[in-house]
């Protein structure tokens, strides 16, 4: 009670010093001002409540997804080994990939080697035409000429991976298979068709790296009496080069993640490449073809979770590089 | 009024979910869910729009998948029918006592080659040779002097398990690449000088692909119905235990003449009923003449 009553001389103190007058204890009157009402919350602190609320929800149905996809890849990945007494080493350094047989057929380097291959490969050829296309976007074209550009390299983006697949299975195959012979598919025509999908990704990170090169930096250089291309390659493209590799590393872990386009176009032969035209597979490639044909719970299937399983520490593995090279950028 | 508006939205939204969820529960007795096979796919699904004109108030839901997961998802109950390829006695993980064996149709295979080869015919055991890795160049066969290139099926599939079980008679294959579509298979063979893989009959239709006779039997449909060509496989539509109503119905549609006279000639693949004789899991073949 003795709360009530002090509440209520507040109120009157208010209204009598106020200089702006408050509206709402105005249109209330200070002997009508319901106190149980005033001391409840108000429908904006009901709000903010509520907006609270929704946010956090969302959080945490975001950590409950995160963490159980995690977990149920770890343990079906994991089987293989506690299960199935796959040997961990084996597994990383056998060849011999037939999980049917038994446990003493589960190796996947064959799978390693070429997803690093193609990965790596893609990567050294599309960053240089990565690096030219934001060079020009950034340095030399003009405003109307780099929008141009920047929607051509969202329209690259967008294409849905399947028909970069398609078009690599119609043309690239056709086009390797009568250069070099053989059957057109493997490492090269992956690379290739993997070079045109990792290409707009380094691009437009790239282009934001070489944004982000403060502007004195190229006008103190150019009052050095540089020229424009010495002010790009000592200046620019140096300060720019955390965040360049950054890209990279980027583009190279949506071209290790790329299951559909690689596998229509790599030849899905479990063998450990020896030339770069002969059929391969990586992890995604495998995992796509095989899955339908295994039995949950059965060793095959096991041996597929433990290729996703791979795939998802190299995924972190990535993540972990970008968050490195972005701390020494730092520095 | 935007507040109004937005709290409105989310209001209609979830009970737009709460009107399907309850929908969704009704219509589960009748619902009949079939998983597996993609050769299985094609046909139930054509059967399927049928069956849904006759019974209108069916709900027969068709999806592709892979013989292992038709088979793993029927076994867990999470599907009406599984289909298949290939015995679910032949695969590991499944129990099939516990499953119900219904064969809808057959399909014929045919080992295809590039027509540059120059090879028609081929003995069991020279087909066992080249996909075993024993046999490399086509001169070695009597063809011309190219190298064979060897085109697998996906491991596992119901296709490479019937050529595997019956050609290599569980010798070891060679690795090589694999491709799991018959299109793309085709494709390949007929673009690749060399190449030499196999398909279900309805896909090999090709001006510049070869289809190879073994042991000098033509592969056609009526060598199949008398196993004279023994290259073929049974379509299975797999229920766990015995099946409701609603699915046992859909079954017996499929089995019926109208899909079997019809439907199932049409898509390329063999009546149940043309067959003069019945292979079990462990390829032993019992004539049915008699019956």
């Amino acid at each position: 009670m003795d709360n009530k009553e002090d509440l209520k001389k507040v109120v009157d103190q208010a209204l009598a010093e106020q200089k702006v007058p408050h509206v709402k204890l105005k249109k209330i009157g200070a002997q009508k001002a319901d106190v149980d009402k005033l001391t409840q919350p108000s429908k904006e602190t009901r709000q903010e409540y509520w907006g609270k609320g929704l946010t956090y929800s969302a959080i945490l149905l975001i950590i409950i997804l995160v963490a159980s996809i995690i977990g149920f890849i770890a343990v079906h990945g994991l089987a293989t080994f506690t299960q199935n007494h796959v040997n961990v080493w084996h597994f990383l350094s056998s060849t011999d990939w037939d999980p049917g047989e038994g446990k003493n057929h589960v190796g996947a380097l064959a799978m390693i080697v070429t997803s690093f291959a193609v990965t790596l490969l893609a990567a050294i050829v599309a960053t240089p035409f990565a690096i030219s296309v934001a060079l020009f976007m950034t340095e030399y074209s003009s405003k109307k000429g780099s929008r141009f550009l920047q929607s051509v390299i969202e329209l690259l983006v967008g294409i849905p991976s399947v028909v970069y697949g398609f078009l690599g299975l119609s043309i690239i195959v056709p086009f390797i298979r009568s250069v070099f012979g053989g059957t057109g598919f493997g490492i090269l025509s992956a690379t290739l068709v993997l070079f045109v999908m990792v290409l707009p990704t380094i691009t437009s990170l790239t282009v934001d790296a070489l944004k982000a090169v403060p502007n004195h930096y190229r006008q103190a250089s150019a009052a050095l009496g540089a020229t424009h291309w010495q002010t790009i390659y000592k200046v620019v493209l140096r300060v720019a080069t955390p965040r360049i590799l950054t890209a990279v590393i980027f583009g190279m872990a949506r071209a290790f993640g790329e299951a559909l386009a690689v596998q229509m176009v790599i030849g899905n032969a479990v063998l450990m490449p020896y030339n770069l035209v002969s059929p391969a597979a990586t992890l995604t490639s495998q995992l796509t073809s095989q899955m339908g044909n295994t039995v949950m719970g059965t060793l095959p299937n096991n041996a597929l979770w433990s290729l996703a399983l791979l795939l998802l520490i190299m995924a972190l593995f990535f993540n972990f590089l970008v968050r490195l090279i972005g701390r020494k950028g730092q520095k | 009024m935007k507040k109004h508006k937005l709290r409105n939205l989310i209001l209609i939204f979830i009970t737009i979910l709460a009107v399907n969820l309850l929908t969704a529960c009704q219509n589960n007795a009748k619902k009949v869910t079939i998983v597996g096979s993609s050769a299985m796919q094609l046909l139930a699904e054509q059967a399927g729009n049928d069956y849904r004109l006759s019974h209108p108030d069916s709900n027969i839901v068709v999806q592709g998948g892979g013989s292992g997961t038709g088979l793993s998802q029927v076994q867990a109950g999470a599907v009406q029918i599984g289909t298949s390829d290939v015995f679910a006695q032949t695969q590991k993980g499944i129990d099939a006592k516990k499953l119900k064996d219904y064969l809808i149709a057959v399909v014929g295979i045919v080992p295809i080659v590039n027509k540059d080869v120059g090879i028609k015919n081929l003995s069991q055991v020279q087909l066992a040779q080249i996909f075993t890795g024993k046999v490399t160049n086509w001169k070695q066969l009597g063809g011309k002097n190219i190298p064979i290139t060897v085109i697998n099926r996906s491991k596992g599939s119901g296709t490479r398990s019937t050529f595997e079980s019956l050609i290599l008679k569980n010798q070891k294959p060679i690795k090589a690449q694999e491709q799991d579509s018959n299109g793309t298979v085709r494709r390949i063979v007929s673009s690749t000088p060399g190449a030499i893989s196999y398909i279900s009959f309805p896909y090999a239709s090709d001006k510049n692909i070869q289809k190879l006779s073994i042991d000098h039997i033509a592969p056609t449909n009526k060598n199949i119905t008398t196993n004279r060509w023994q290259l073929w496989s049974y379509e299975h539509m797999y229920t766990k235990g015995k099946p409701n109503a609603a699915t046992k119905s859909f079954i017996d549609y499929m089995l019926a003449s109208k899909v079997q006279k019809d439907l199932v000639p049409k898509l390329g693949y063999l009546s149940i009923n043309d067959m003069k004789i019945y292979r079990n899991s462990k390829n032993q073949v019992v004539s049915l003449s008699k019956e």
